[in-house]
């Protein structure tokens, strides 16, 4: 297109110029696209309309404040059915956080392995790891979910089996450490009780109990006096090229308080009883929970495997080389020299396997565990009729917790990113 | 209603289903063809077999409707619908009917909009057990895990009746009755709920159904009702009127072999206005005069569809109970034909 | 070397030795073993770890395949057979619901004397897409790929000959009005042939359909979406979604690409959007909510909801994959153009896109696979998918309740074996285009 730049001159303006000249142009293009853009929402914004009026629907989400009637077998927080259908939709989005956030750290760590181990010299494990790969990321996340979750069911003995037998003096079960008992639809796990409790600061979300803020805060604590320990090493280390040693000052920088404290609250652990139908004491995983967690985890670590050997393969060869120059043994080569420049690599591909694994969470239909969509897209939606309001919701909360995590991410990223000088 | 050709060329395209008008009759007649919203698999009630043919209960009614309508049992197009999007197939218009055993509550009635034409079963919400578990009362299930399938009036009977008897429970949330007999079977929950008709669907189809059992405690009434959408008045007494013609036709004695013979007049003013003989009741619903004699021939009536889908014969072996006649004492009572 | 050297010491070898043959831990099996399983304690460990798994997972799953059973009628059969036949305690897998259903996992419900028709149209996609994926078909057979779409619709779905004939008409005419305009500019062939093909859509293409239907009634005959199911129904949705996508996805990219802020603002929000949420929830927005978007009275069959939203869902990554074909196009391209006084349009037609297009071509096959890995969660929206929607379907029937394993390893096998081909496929076309690059 050629510039008309000329042929306006100064004295007037026409009409053609704003396609012809592309000065305007981009303008005018915009303005097209901005009504077309208007115009199409203002059509789906009037049929909505149209169409709640002809079913006589309003559109509102007064009902989150309604009486939500129904239970939710695995809740982290407080809820029974008397509360509303907003707090069994945040029961919902703290389930769905909570997989996707163990998800993410099973899966990076499986990821890790694997990749690593994918690229040993070792070539059985080689070739084992590359069937794994293979296998698991050539086949629907749904289909490992369910065969995640009909093992558990199929595999693992009723609570029941746990009871000892009357006549016989033996169970059918054993538990794992007298403490750990896996059944078919959960394992029950010891939780963590304390003597000399503090009590809890009762919050609108959830109760916070006081005696993990304390371990947290000693902890931090811990954390800090550690950190100007290490620095004045460093500094020594710079001015007179020796490190004092610091290893058993750590440890007990770290130990110590934590052990007091934990002392001083008396904690022990409370062992699952099988009482009446199921063990109650301890904690009860469900197994919708362990078979949505392996599915995704298992899934999302055959990319992540690939992510990293990729990674690893891209910083190049010459960097080891120039290593093993400078006399690091091998783990140091990798832990100084490959990682950090793999991780640029790794990072960008690495969020978007994190996003995916939060988005398959959604999965947690197909076994019945209740997240997100489980309730507000699930029970909620079916028992209020309420489709428009809820789906649209649970569409923006996915929507920002996606750009959260990418976010977050994101300056994750900038931070590990190697600095261009 | 034809609102945009645009899909209107979709639809040449053998693509688009079609477009839902006001008058749900007409838009049958025209397309030749009821869509009908079924279960996803309840033997019994609705459940495709080897083929994709469906046979069942519920399947029985929309066989009913088409006979009556179109004057053919066949000319049905089911769509399995789900717990989740049963509602919503039907307010769109993507089905005519929702034969899916739908519990008739207040709610549903008026916010949703559903318009429920007549009960064709009466049931109630029961437990099934492992026999060795020794539970013989729902009462004894504290601190049982249930499974549950999801988006049903059942979720909030169990809660209800959990919490009135001061009883702990774990909700193991399925989300279709394959999954639930899967858990169950597995012994992933101590007890299963739903519909006392589909928990006896489900015990029998187990590999040994004496090894369940259902325990007398019903927490809920749960009348079934097919439904249709609100506002198409004539539709609805389609529906409407055709299920009760299949109840009074067993109540006089109507049965797929012997329509033939009665639609030819009797002595009864009643059969004969229902089969078409005298009066014209047909064309007050916008049907032919033998509506209801092709709507009998299309399965027999209430009683056969029962016997043959669900009744005692079969291998779910549900007793007619309250789906008696009233002359019986049972609930089934059709109003009059005049 | 002088020989001063040589003289001064007292003994200097001067024939050379025989040659050793080399230590028996050097040579053949054994130094392979070494160097390849035990070359050090972690890699022994790793090893005996390896032989291990296999060891358990062989041990598990052995019997259970040697047992399986082919001929049986029901479930109970199976048993019944297996322990006759390996003892009562033996466990067997009960093939024979995959001998006596393994069509409904292949075709759903598709009426069986037609299944001709889904197998030509998935024969006729490898004609259509040859010219672009595989170096030997020629590529005069590239006139075949644009018809393609609407002879696949015509033979999966059947119907009248001339709605597809009508509608590619359609956008025939659309192109030659935009040929006979594109003297004036191409924003102005873009926009009348748009216009024009939009107009013709709007208000000749159903009389059409009906006149010639009228007048020379040829057609298959037809089948409703609801009796597609398993792979078919997969195969369907995902490569209707990736065809469809793509034009919009070139737009999305192009429009992220554009210097344009509004159009550019625009093309993020959409593509960040459906990116962001998980396609789950896309696909109730299809059975739930779609018909609320759509005039009042507006109905569609589910599966095309469920392809409109698929199609939205691959549009936003295929843009994705076209963008890094864009970036990833040297500098010297687009200024090569510039230089050559392309307007935008033009440029991009005739020298960008075609290059970025190519390069992108192992992306789009990547997003072909998740894609079709994904459209098994169709299931949740009461579709018949190959992974839950018919093993529910088939375990509904008296004979085979209970059957829940061999159904998982026969849709997972052949999930495998395509994908596993579409990626090594898709690898080596990379490295062909890497080669072709340097």
């Amino acid at each position: 297109m050629t510039t008309a730049q000329d042929a306006s001159g100064p004295t007037g303006f026409r009409l053609s110029q704003l396609i012809y000249d592309t000065r305007y142009r981009s303008i005018t293009i915009q303005i097209v696209v901005l009504f077309l853009v208007m115009a199409g929402v203002g059509w789906l914004v009037d049929n909505v309309i149209r169409n709640l009026n002809d079913l006589g629907k309003d559109f509102n989400y007064s009902f989150l404040w309604q009486r939500s009637g129904y239970d939710i077998g695995n809740a982290l927080i407080p809820y029974n059915n008397d509360m509303t259908h907003g707090r069994a939709m945040l029961v919902g989005l703290i389930n769905t956080l909570w997989v996707s956030f163990l998800g993410c750290i099973t899966a990076t760590f499986l990821g890790v392995i694997i990749g690593v181990l994918r690229l040993s010299k070792n070539w059985l494990v080689g070739r084992l790891m590359t069937i794994y790969v293979e296998v698991f990321r050539n086949i629907p996340v749904l289909l490992w979910i369910l065969v995640a979750i009909a093992l558990l069911t199929e595999a693992a003995p009723s609570p029941n089996q746990y009871r000892v037998n009357a006549q016989t003096g033996e169970a059918g079960a054993s538990m794992v450490l007298e403490s750990v008992a896996f059944t078919n639809r959960y394992t029950a796990i010891p939780s963590i009780h304390f003597d000399r409790t503090l009590g809890s600061l009762d919050t609108a979300l959830a109760p916070i109990s006081l005696d993990f803020l304390a371990i947290v805060i000693v902890l931090l604590g811990s954390y800090f006096v550690n950190k100007m320990l290490v620095n004045r090493a460093n500094r020594v280390q710079e001015a007179t090229g020796v490190r004092p040693p610091t290893l058993w000052k750590s440890l007990a920088i770290w130990l110590i308080p934590v052990v007091v404290l934990l002392f001083a609250l008396g904690v022990n652990p409370e062992e699952p009883q099988l009482k009446g139908f199921n063990f109650t004491g301890g904690t009860n995983v469900s197994n919708a929970f362990v078979a949505l967690w392996a599915g995704l985890s298992l899934y999302t670590a055959a990319f992540i495997a690939e992510i990293v050997r990729a990674g690893i393969l891209a910083v190049s060869k010459g960097q080891t080389e120039a290593a093993f120059a400078l006399g690091l043994r091998p783990s140091r080569t990798m832990r100084l020299v490959i990682l950090p420049q793999a991780l640029r690599v790794i990072i960008p591909p690495l969020i978007s396997q994190f996003l995916n694994l939060t988005k398959n969470s959604s999965l947690a239909i197909a076994v019945g565990y209740l997240d997100l969509r489980g309730t507000l897209g699930g029970i909620t939606l079916n028992q209020t009729g309420r489709e428009l309001e809820a789906i649209t919701l649970m569409m923006l909360i996915y929507l920002v917790i996606s750009l959260l995590i990418s976010g977050g991410m994101n300056i994750f990223n900038n931070r590990v990113k190697l600095k261009e000088r | 209603m034809k609102k945009s050709v645009f899909f209107g060329a979709l639809t040449v395209a053998s693509l688009a289903a079609g477009v839902a008008g006001a008058a749900t009759l007409d838009d049958v007649k025209a397309r030749g063809e009821l869509i009908c919203g079924v279960n996803t698999g309840l033997v019994g009630f609705a459940a495709p077999d080897a083929n994709g043919n469906w046979s069942g209960f519920d399947v029985a009614i929309c066989k009913a409707v088409a006979a009556a309508v179109l004057g053919d049992p066949s000319k049905v197009k089911y769509v399995p619908t789900s717990g989740q999007t049963r509602f919503t197939a039907l307010g769109s218009g993507e089905v005519d009917l929702l034969a899916r055993n739908t519990t008739w509550t207040f709610s549903r009635d008026t916010d949703l909009k559903l318009q429920f034409t007549a009960t064709n079963y009466y049931d109630g919400q029961g437990f099934m057990v492992r026999k060795d578990s020794g539970v013989t009362s729902a009462k004894e299930l504290d601190g049982a895990s249930v499974c549950i399938q999801t988006g049903t009036t059942t979720e909030l009977n169990l809660a209800d009746y959990f919490k009135a008897n001061n009883m702990s429970y774990q909700p193991i949330t399925v989300d279709s009755n394959a999954e639930g007999e899967q858990q169950f079977l597995a012994g992933a929950c101590d007890a299963y709920t739903t519909d006392a008709s589909g928990l006896a669907a489900t015990r029998a189809a187990f590999a040994n159904p004496s090894d369940y059992v259902i325990l007398p405690e019903i927490i809920s009434k749960e009348p079934l009702a097919p439904a249709v959408r609100q506002g198409d008045d004539q539709w609805t007494d389609i529906v409407r009127w055709t299920i009760y013609g299949l109840i009074a036709a067993e109540e006089y004695g109507i049965t797929s072999a012997n329509i033939d013979e009665l639609a030819k007049g009797t002595d009864n003013p009643e059969i004969n206005r229902m089969l078409g003989t005298e009066g014209n009741l047909g064309a007050m619903v916008g049907l032919d005069k033998d509506w209801l004699v092709n709507a009998i021939k299309a399965g027999g009536n209430y009683g056969e569809i029962f016997a043959a889908t669900i009744g005692e014969q079969t291998p779910i072996g549900l007793a007619r109970g309250l789906n008696a006649q009233w002359t019986q004492g049972g609930l089934m009572y059709a109003p009059p034909f005049r | 070397m002088s020989d001063t050297e040589a003289h001064s010491v007292a003994y200097v070898r001067d024939t050379m030795m025989p040659q050793q043959p080399a230590p028996a831990g050097e040579t053949g099996a054994i130094r392979w073993l070494r160097e390849n399983l035990f070359s050090g304690w972690l890699n022994t460990v790793l090893t005996l770890l390896g032989i291990f798994a296999i060891y358990l997972f062989v041990s598990h799953f052995y019997g259970w395949f040697l047992h399986g059973v082919w001929e049986a009628n029901s479930i109970k059969e199976c048993r019944q057979i297996i322990a006759e036949r390996w003892g009562p305690d033996a466990s067997g897998a009960c093939w024979a619901v995959i001998r006596e259903r393994w069509h409904q996992f292949i075709f759903g419900f598709y009426p069986p004397e037609l299944y001709w028709r889904p197998i030509l149209a998935f024969a006729l996609l490898f004609v259509a897409i040859g010219p672009l994926m595989f170096q030997f078909v020629p590529k005069k057979v590239a006139w075949f790929t644009p018809i393609y779409p609407f002879l696949a619709v015509w033979l999966l779905w059947g119907g009248s000959v001339w709605g597809p004939v009508l509608v590619l008409t359609g956008f025939v005419l659309g192109g030659v009005v935009f040929m006979a305009v594109a003297r004036f500019g191409s924003i102005m062939a873009f926009s009348v042939g748009a216009i024009v093909t939009i107009l013709y859509f709007l208000f000749a293409v159903g009389p059409l359909i009906s006149l010639f239907h009228a007048m020379i009634p040829v057609g298959l005959e037809s089948v409703a979406s609801s009796k597609f199911g398993g792979f078919l129904l997969a195969i369907t949705l995902g490569v209707g979604g990736i065809a469809m996508s793509l034009p919009a996805g070139v737009v999305l990219a192009l429009g992220r690409q554009s210097d344009m802020l509004l159009i550019k603002t625009f093309s993020v929000i959409f593509i960040e959007f459906i990116r962001g949420v998980p396609l789950i929830t896309l696909l109730f927005v299809a059975s739930l909510l779609l018909n609320y978007f759509l005039p009042p009275g507006t109905n569609f069959d589910i599966i095309l909801r469920v392809m409109i939203l698929v199609t939205m869902f691959a549009a936003a990554y295929i843009a994705e994959v076209i963008r890094g074909g864009l970036a990833a196009l040297p500098r010297g391209q687009y200024e090569a153009a510039d230089a050559l006084g392309l307007d935008y349009w033009k440029a991009q037609r005739l020298i960008i896109l075609p290059q970025a297009l190519k390069i992108s071509i192992p992306g789009i096959v990547s997003t072909f696979i998740g894609m079709f890995k994904d459209t098994t969660l169709v299931v949740f929206v009461g579709l018949f998918d190959p992974l839950k929607g018919i093993p529910d379907f088939i375990r509904a029937d008296f004979n085979w309740k209970g059957i829940y394993w061999e159904p998982f390893v026969f849709v997972g096998a052949i999930f495998f074996i395509l994908n596993f081909a579409m990626s090594r496929y898709s690898m080596h076309l990379e490295n062909r285009l890497q080669r072709e690059h340097r």
